[in-house]
């Protein structure tokens, strides 16, 4: 046969694998920082700069987390596992040095803009629309590179890992367009193009689907190509990998809706997500064991190799969390669940315990062999294990218990019938847990630069090897498949008949739920009182989002009596049909603000605004005393306005023009009437009159009818 | 908000339930035919080709 030598480039995975370590220490700090901030507020140094308050710190962590450390960690295991598995180098260098440096770019971006307050509002996905546009080019430069590389493969057959990065390349395309569909007010400011109710499902369709496409599949190739190596034995069963590659994409897409149960959403959306959620305790269990299961008879080597304890517990993680997730979509336990520190935990096994534990077992593997030596020192491999799982557990367990203390204390009435606590009687008895999950936090960032020494000692004992040489016979052009396999060569051997199918499984889950949502008018019952922004409002909304409140408030109340009793009457889908983008939150650091309108005076949160602590003893909330010095951007009403009526927001027509007058007659009456009553004496330009609008207005429409059900 | 208040306005409503039954059984139908029917030897080989790549053939 024709025998072909090639060399596969290691470069590229160097540099990948440097970016994802370097980028980890720094989301992981930031994460550290944001824990801390909820202990002690003086840490947002708000009464310095705008930039550090947590509302705008934590969006930067979790982006950096997810698609800075994550993404580089997917690339590294992508650029080193595909040539190896194909026996052909990546197709392209110009392509590979492009996703490298542009995605490395777009973090840049990302961080810069996000601290600046460029958001979007939406949990991550809160990039604005040049950067989206960016991240698209990028990821379509990844897609041909890699599609490249499989089209001019030499061998025939693609292992279940690159099916995992089909199903993962192809699903974040789509996830990313749809969910980012959004419009162009100026540079770096867009209004999602859905509202209310609709962007709230796309949203968890995509924030959920993020998890499992960015976070899972893609992570589930690197465990399907790296444990079996570093076990130096193939994988329990590959029929199983089979399975469980298709169950889970089929099933995943679907549980999206979990995240809005008891919400506004319809109930029949919210039951389909519970539905599949369960289901997907049968592939992932089956995925998790299958890792598992690849170490029988070789759990001797578990106990030496810090490689394989790394494998061992993120695939353990993975268990855990996908056990977890589907108890979360239970109705019953996502009561308790949701909005709490709970969510935070979970969250956090699998970040740090599946994808932190799965990057570190394969750099303690990659680096030594990239480098053509041995791990520098495989103790302080260990220690960093033992140091590393104790920071899980110290992150995770004060969250757990956060979770059900504050879900006691929200839910305590007294014999009389009244709230028990309140809000702020809960926000300080979980600051001692906070401060905990902070140090677990530290300790677990600790370990990783413990990593990051021993690597670098590792890469300066060896000598990089830029290129390794292989060769392999070309693809037979005259090949016949085996008889009996008629499915498995429609498919496994065709990966543009594999991506069109993963396409096809991935967006029927989609399209099921999302166009009932769209298209059936009954979903979302319209309330006759419900009226668009004020352009004051839609200033003041604006820096709602601005602001990233979101990150500690909802805007969402559930119809339980512990919760209508707190914060007023349940939410209503048709309260939120001009909300571009919707607010709901998916975390109470802070109590609800769905029906703060009008429940304190505009004094009251003229203070409070400026100094949390002053009207609210003990509040955690940063201060905003840039809001008082910054005034209202008037020049951008008229392009908001106009962007919200192409969506759909009826204002009148040519609104625009006038838009600023109503927006200066409303925010005169708000100053003066504070000068009047309270003796505060503000300007009425400043940005603080904006929000104290908006603020007035949230959930006060629904009042104004005597029956707000339909 | 019942999802049955406006599925009973869509004529011949009952044949979905069974449409997506149908598709979920045959999906997983041919997804457990299609692993059973790969022949062993092929997936030996399969299982082993991370451990390929060095091999100068």
């Amino acid at each position: 046969m024709n025998q072909q030598t090639f060399h596969y480039d290691n470069k590229l995975p160097k540099y990948f694998a440097i970016a994802c370590i370097f980028w980890g220490t720094v989301g992981m700090l930031l994460g550290v920082i944001a824990a801390f901030q909820l202990a002690f507020p003086v840490l947002n140094f708000s009464e310095f700069m705008p930039y550090l308050t947590f509302g705008r710190l934590r969006p930067v962590h979790t982006n950096a987390v997810i698609f800075a450390f994550v993404g580089n960690g997917i690339f590294t295991g992508v650029y080193y596992a595909i040539p190896r598995l194909l026996k052909t180098p990546m197709w392209n260098k110009t392509l590979g040095n492009i996703h490298f440096w542009g995605w490395q770019f777009i973090i840049v971006c990302a961080a810069v803009s996000l601290l600046m307050g460029f958001t979007t509002g939406k949990e991550y996905a809160e990039l604005e629309w040049p950067i989206d546009i960016l991240i698209t080019l990028i990821w379509v430069v990844f897609g041909l590179n890699m599609f490249g590389t499989i089209l001019t493969r030499r061998e025939r057959h693609l292992y279940v890992a690159i099916w995992f990065f089909i199903a993962s390349w192809v699903t974040v395309a789509m996830l990313h367009i749809v969910n980012s569909m959004e419009f162009p007010v100026s540079f770096m400011k867009s209004y999602s193009w859905y509202a209310g109710v609709q962007d709230a499902l796309v949203q968890w369709w995509y924030g959920h689907n993020a998890v499992a496409f960015f976070l899972t599949t893609p992570y589930l190739g690197l465990m399907y190509y790296f444990l079996p190596k570093a076990a130096d034995r193939p994988v329990y069963s590959y029929r199983l990998s089979i399975v469980h590659f298709w169950s889970l994409i089929f099933l995943y897409i679907w549980a999206g809706p979990h995240h809005l149960l008891y919400t506004a959403l319809p109930d029949w959306a919210q039951s389909v997500g519970t539905a599949f959620s369960i289901m997907l305790i049968l592939p992932s269990w089956g995925g998790m064991l299958n890792g598992l299961f690849t170490l029988r008879g070789a759990w001797d080597k578990v106990r030496e190799d810090p490689v394989l304890k790394f494998f061992v517990v993120a695939v353990t993680c993975y268990g855990m969390a996908t056990f977890e997730g589907p108890m979360l979509s239970l109705k019953n336990v996502n009561a308790i669940s949701h909005y709490s520190d709970w969510t935070i935990a979970h969250v956090h096994i699998g970040a740090l315990g599946w994808n932190g534990f799965l990057t570190f077992g394969m750099m303690y593997w990659l680096i030594p062999k990239l480098f053509n030596t041995k791990l520098y020192s495989r103790k302080l491999a260990s220690t960093h294990f033992w140091i590393g799982t104790l920071g899980i557990l110290l992150y995770a367990i004060p969250m757990y218990w956060s979770a059900f203390r504050s879900y006691f204390m929200m839910s305590a009435f007294t014999p009389e019938g009244q709230l028990q606590y309140e809000f702020i009687d809960v926000v300080q008895t979980v600051i001692p847990f906070y401060i905990m999950r902070a140090i677990g936090g530290t300790i677990y960032l600790t370990g990783v630069l413990l990593m990051c020494y021993n690597l670098i000692k590792t890469a300066k004992t060896g000598e990089f090897v830029a290129t390794e040489e292989a060769t392999a016979p070309a693809l037979a052009k005259d090949y016949k498949a085996p008889a009996n396999s008629i499915w498995h060569s429609l498919i496994e051997r065709k990966p543009i008949m594999l991506l069109i199918l993963s396409l096809v499984v991935v967006g029927i889950g989609g399209l099921v739920e999302m166009i009932p949502t769209f298209l059936v008018k009954e979903n979302i019952p319209s309330i006759a009182s419900v009226k668009p922004y004020t352009p004051l409002e839609l200033q003041g909304r604006d820096l709602y989002i601005k602001e990233g409140c979101y990150n500690c408030h909802s805007q969402m109340i559930r119809p339980f009596r512990y919760e209508v009793a707190r914060y007023g009457e349940y939410s209503k889908a048709g309260e939120f049909v001009y909300d571009h983008p919707f607010q709901w939150g998916s975390k109470r650091t802070g109590p609800d603000l769905a029906r703060i309108g009008g429940k304190y005076g505009d004094s009251w949160h003229f203070n409070h605004m400026l100094d949390p602590t002053s009207m609210s003893p003990g509040s955690i909330m940063p201060s905003y005393p840039a809001m008082y010095e910054d005034v209202i951007d008037k020049a951008s009403t008229n392009s908001k306005i106009h962007a919200m009526r192409q969506m759909g927001v009826p204002y009148p027509a040519n609104y625009e023009a006038i838009a600023n007058q109503d927006l200066e007659k409303q925010a005169n009456g708000i100053a003066s009437k504070l000068l009047i009553e309270n003796k505060i004496k503000i300007s009425s330009d400043k940005e603080i009159i904006a929000l104290i609008a908006y603020l007035q207005r949230i959930g006060t429409d629904i009042k104004l009818q005597p029956n707000p059900s339909k | 908000m019942k999802f049955s208040t406006y599925l009973v306005h869509i004529t011949g409503v009952s044949i979905y339930p069974l449409i997506s039954l149908c598709l979920f059984v045959v999906f997983f139908f041919l997804m457990i035919y299609w692993m059973y029917s790969i022949d062993k030897k092929e997936i030996e080989r399969i299982q082993n080709l991370p451990f390929d790549d060095h091999k100068k053939i």
